[in-house]
């Protein structure tokens, strides 16, 4: 199904001080966008514009999707998002994790499809540790397992590596490269080896 | 892929039960919220035992509105201790986000009703049995006293739910805490405090009705402004 993410002079601001302003962007599906830019540049606030979990100070943000446009506030079900101050339950397994947010999402998923999904982002026989018990780069890759679980066209990835090791980023490349095949990817990045997924590259400025 | 958003009952209240069962789980392996219920409830309990204790004081009409006023003191600060925390732990944890990614607004709070209920339930147990035995309140109409109990319970419960709701998304939560809690809570106090006095100074069910009816109004009323405000607060 044809996604694109239309961007119209979108602005951002906390208090007085003005994040970014007037960006107009448009990415098609099969696009990978990469923003980046210094830390306090703005690339997690304009993730959270484009996930609905903020309002923009100016300017607009659409999904079109099945012939429909969506504000990223009503586009959740469109909508998967990997950044590290996104947190799960500690207390729950990885398991009881991902069966809840199906539940809550509506979407059928029994626990053969959890466990293919857990292989997919190498916690395959982890499934049932609680996350308390997990490692850093561990609870990002479950992160991974909770924005595809309703396998979204959109896929927003705040700092995608960051705590991951080699084998943690060869899957974030292979997500990536799934992803391009049936929707579209946006990275926020400050990495300069991770500007090899774009199609189209976002800078923004010093803080 | 997830389907929209849409407002369709089933869907909703299976998602609302997710959270609920999700919340259970979570509180019965962390004890988050029942040990400061638990812990509050016998606290009062045995500090009112102790310091006033009604040993040999004749069941006059002031008596049993003390006997009342003291019960429900222990009842509403213990609630404000504990039901607050579904939200606030959700803040306070950052699995907001998710959440709120993940679930339509009102099964959030459905769930998050649902939990604080099963809570409150506990603690109106735990709180009664403790100022039955050791305040020794006498109960003149049992049915009426757990009518009277199980209303205010309910608007105990709408009340905090959405409160704890505001509190959790706003900056400065104390201050507002006091300023949202005082209106919300002191009307159904009182009638909650006069109907338990007249159940258990009366044998009759008659005598708390008034006040019963009065109580699940203001319940209703409550849930039903907090189902239609929840979402500008969830979403804020």
């Amino acid at each position: 199904m044809e996604i694109s993410l239309q961007v119209t002079d979108l602005a951002a601001s906390y208090g007085p001080r003005t994040v970014f302003a007037q960006v107009s962007l448009r990415v098609e599906r099969g696009e990978v966008l990469v923003v980046s830019g210094a830390n306090g540049s703005g690339k997690s606030t304009f993730l959270r514009l484009l996930a609905g979990l903020q309002s923009p100070t100016a300017g607009s943000a659409h999904y079109h999707y099945a012939g429909e446009a969506w504000e990223p506030r009503s586009a959740s079900h469109l909508i998967g998002w990997v950044a590290p101050d996104l947190a799960l339950y500690r207390e729950l397994s990885a398991r009881e994790n991902l069966r809840f947010f199906a539940k809550v999402r509506r979407v059928a998923i029994d626990d053969a499809a959890i466990d293919a999904l857990l292989d997919e982002i190498g916690l395959g026989g982890r499934g049932d540790d609680r996350l308390a018990a997990y490692s850093s780069g561990m609870a990002h890759r479950l992160r991974y397992a909770y924005a595809l679980l309703h396998r979204p066209p959109v896929l927003l990835l705040d700092e995608p590596t960051v705590t991951l090791d080699t084998r943690g980023a060869e899957v974030v490349d292979q997500v990536i490269a799934r992803q391009r095949q049936h929707g579209i990817v946006v990275v926020a990045t400050n990495d300069p080896r991770e500007l090899r997924y774009a199609d189209l590259l976002l800078q923004f400025g010093q803080p | 892929m997830q389907q929209p958003a849409t407002l369709r009952l089933p869907a909703l209240l299976a998602a609302a039960w997710a959270i609920f069962i999700k919340d259970l789980r979570s509180e019965l392996r962390t004890r988050y919220a029942i040990n400061a219920l638990v812990l509050f409830a016998a606290s009062a309990a045995v500090a009112v035992s102790l310091g006033v204790g009604f040993i040999g004081v004749r069941r006059s009409e002031e008596y049993l509105l003390i006997q009342s006023t003291l019960l429900w003191i222990a009842l509403l600060f213990a609630a404000l201790n504990g039901l607050s925390r579904g939200f606030v732990y959700e803040e306070e944890t950052r699995t907001i986000a998710a959440l709120r990614l993940a679930a339509p607004a009102i099964a959030v709070y459905l769930g998050k009703f649902l939990f604080n209920l099963a809570l409150l339930v506990l603690l109106d147990t735990v709180t009664c049995l403790l100022f039955i035995i050791m305040v020794r309140v006498e109960v003149g109409s049992p049915l009426a006293f757990i009518l009277v109990l199980s209303a205010g319970g309910l608007c105990l419960a709408t009340a905090t739910t959405i409160l704890a709701a505001i509190i959790a998304r706003a900056s400065f939560k104390s201050a507002l805490f006091a300023v949202l809690a005082f209106p919300l809570l002191v009307p159904p106090l009182i009638i909650a405090i006069q109907s338990t006095a007249l159940a258990l100074g009366n044998n009759a069910l008659g005598v708390a009705l008034p006040g019963v009816g009065t109580l699940l109004s203001y319940a209703v009323a409550t849930f039903v402004a907090s189902l239609m405000l929840f979402r500008f607060v969830w979403e804020a």
